[in-house]
């Protein structure tokens, strides 16, 4: 175990974190804003991915083929918000319904293949793994540019109507506000990134695969409350809305990093999503146990022992 | 002003828990009447208000605001024309937002809500005046969370956001109910200032008794989904609550049953 090996993967950790950032984002949108854990992006991300992927091949402009694929995420957001508000469908299951149909849709993207490859020799991709410093700048620039996007959006009159959808839905309605409408919103625009995102990795990796998206949800969640614990470390009550963005984006990096070295260790890459899973559990976890550890029984029944 | 006209609803229909909440209610409130709903529990105070409100639609009968029938109008459509304020102080407003936030957000009731900034700097300054006027020290804590907020605080905040825009009418749903007494008593006092200088046609729910008599010129009654009394003017002004306990045991031939509203709780 060669430490300059880890060194050297770190550049590709942190494009690559910075990529999935975007997605990371997207899962903030509903997660935080909306307060809905939205399993869509398991498929949408791959429909990013598929999208980009067959345009680019097909002599489609990289930035037209980017914006289709964006396109296509919102519309699979907009399934997941009809079946939740038009037909009622709880939003997690709502969620994993397009997620299951956005798999055979993106198969049929892909004219079936399960895998395609998209190479940056012929065509002139946004950024590749071939050229890091590049990605991370590209991919920077994106985030940079959504996180703005996001700030401007939110701070509007239809942003905060939007957020207090999400905080509390019954004064919304009573403040005549159509939550059903904020929702949809809400959901198109975040399988939007996502699926931008998605476009963004298949070019930095060269192919789109059927199975990219797969857990997903849950590298967006990891980012999102890793971010967090550490914005909120480091900045306590000065976490501005801007920084706590930039802070998804951070939270998807060091994910990243800490997945470089998983591998650098050889631990078997079978585990990954298993110590994915592990690491997202631990920091749900840690704020709840910290709770309960000051307002604890056992602890009251020794304090009241003592006496 | 609001007219409902034989509004009719039950609840569960058709199964072993159904409940006829609103058995034929009819009620007309004028410009600028502030009437008082006094009942038992389940008499249909709060469910008639919701009716008014649109969080359900009505099974038959009609409601008109300003000349408006809105009775086919969803509950967000319809707020527009009302304000209101709930009986749990967490219902009214956003914790997570700021108090401009959540402000700013009342002010923007029945419009529609597009891609300009969702707070103005004019907006700041006349939120600031308005706040002073609650006399709470709110005015100086405008970027707070609203969760920070106490109960009464809140219920305060969900007052003048109610009415930030001037709606046609009203609709308190024992919005002191689960107050504290003396801040209830403040809560009230600043109800019937905001309420007299604006000249709002309010409803307002209760389950006291002595607050139903000493708020508004009209008290109203309500009893198994209908309203069985109805007193205006000199009588509502001489009224006592021994009178209103002998009226109630008159109209329903029973006695008025809940301790909360008789002591005043």
């Amino acid at each position: 175990m060669d430490i300059t090996s880890l060194f050297a993967a770190l550049p590709g950790n942190i494009a690559q974190g910075i990529i999935w950032g975007v997605m990371a984002l997207g899962v903030y949108l509903t997660f935080r804003v909306l307060n809905i854990a939205d399993l869509t992006v398991d498929g949408s991300f791959a429909t990013g991915g598929a999208v980009t992927v067959v345009l680019i091949t097909n002599g489609v402009p990289v930035p037209v083929a980017i914006l289709v694929a964006v396109l296509a995420g919102a519309l699979a957001g907009l399934c997941t918000g009809i079946l939740h508000t038009v037909l009622g469908i709880p939003d997690i299951l709502a969620g994993i319904l397009s997620q299951i149909a956005l798999y055979s849709i993106n198969l049929d993207i892909m004219s079936g293949c399960a895998n395609m490859a998209v190479n940056v020799m012929k065509y002139k991709l946004l950024l590749s793994l071939r050229n890091v410093p590049g990605a991370i700048l590209v991919s920077l620039i994106f985030v940079v540019v959504i996180i703005a996007l996001m700030y401007w959006y939110l701070g509007t009159e239809q942003g905060s109507a939007l957020r207090s959808t999400g905080n509390n839905p019954a004064m919304s309605r009573a403040q005549g506000i159509n939550i059903n409408m904020m929702k949809v919103i809400a959901l198109s625009l975040s399988n939007a990134l996502v699926a931008l995102s998605g476009g963004l990795i298949a070019q930095y990796q060269g192919f789109a695969d059927i199975n990219m998206g797969r857990g997903a949800i849950v590298i967006g969640l990891a980012a999102v409350i890793i971010g967090e614990v550490i914005g909120n470390a480091i900045f306590k009550k000065k976490m501005n809305f801007v920084l706590r963005l930039s802070f998804v984006v951070i939270g998807a990096i060091i994910y990243y990093i800490v997945i470089g070295i998983v591998l650098w260790l050889h631990m078997p890459t079978n585990d990954l999503k298993l110590f994915t899973a592990i690491i997202v559990a631990i920091f749900l976890a840690v704020p709840y146990l910290k709770g309960t550890a000051n307002n604890s029984f056992r602890k009251a029944a020794k304090r009241g022992a003592g006496k | 002003m609001i007219r409902a006209n034989d509004i009719h609803k039950t609840f569960n229909p058709g199964t072993i828990n159904e409940k006829v909440a609103l058995n034929g209610v009819t009620l007309e409130l004028n410009d600028g009447e502030f009437v008082t709903v006094i009942g038992g529990n389940g008499a249909g105070k709060s469910t008639f208000l919701n009716a008014l409100a649109g969080v359900w639609p009505v099974d038959s009968g009609s409601i008109e605001i300003d000349g408006v029938n809105v009775t086919g109008l969803s509950e967000h459509k319809r707020a527009k024309y009302l304000g209101r304020v709930f009986q749990d102080p967490m219902t009214g407003t956003a914790a997570d937002m700021e108090i401009i936030e959540n402000l700013a957000l009342a002010n923007r009731r029945g419009k529609n809500r597009g891609l300009s900034w969702g707070v103005t700097k004019n907006e700041k300054e006349e939120y600031y005046e308005l706040l002073k006027e609650l006399d709470l020290g709110l005015e100086e804590r405008m970027t707070a969370k609203v969760g920070l907020l106490s109960g009464g605080q809140r219920q305060a905040l969900t007052l003048l956001m109610a009415t930030l825009q001037k709606p046609k009418v009203l609709l308190l749903d024992e919005h002191t109910a689960a107050l504290d007494p003396k801040t209830a008593k403040t809560v009230l006092e600043t109800t019937d200032r905001i309420v007299s200088n604006h000249k709002l046609t309010t409803l307002m729910v209760t389950h006291n008794m002595k607050d139903a008599i000493n708020h508004g010129n009209r008290l109203i009654m309500m009893n198994e989904g209908k309203i069985i009394l109805n007193i205006s003017g000199e009588e509502k002004k001489n009224l006592t609550v021994k009178d209103l306990l002998q009226k109630f045991e008159e109209v329903s031939g029973e006695e008025f049953t809940t301790d909360k509203a008789i002591l005043g709780g």
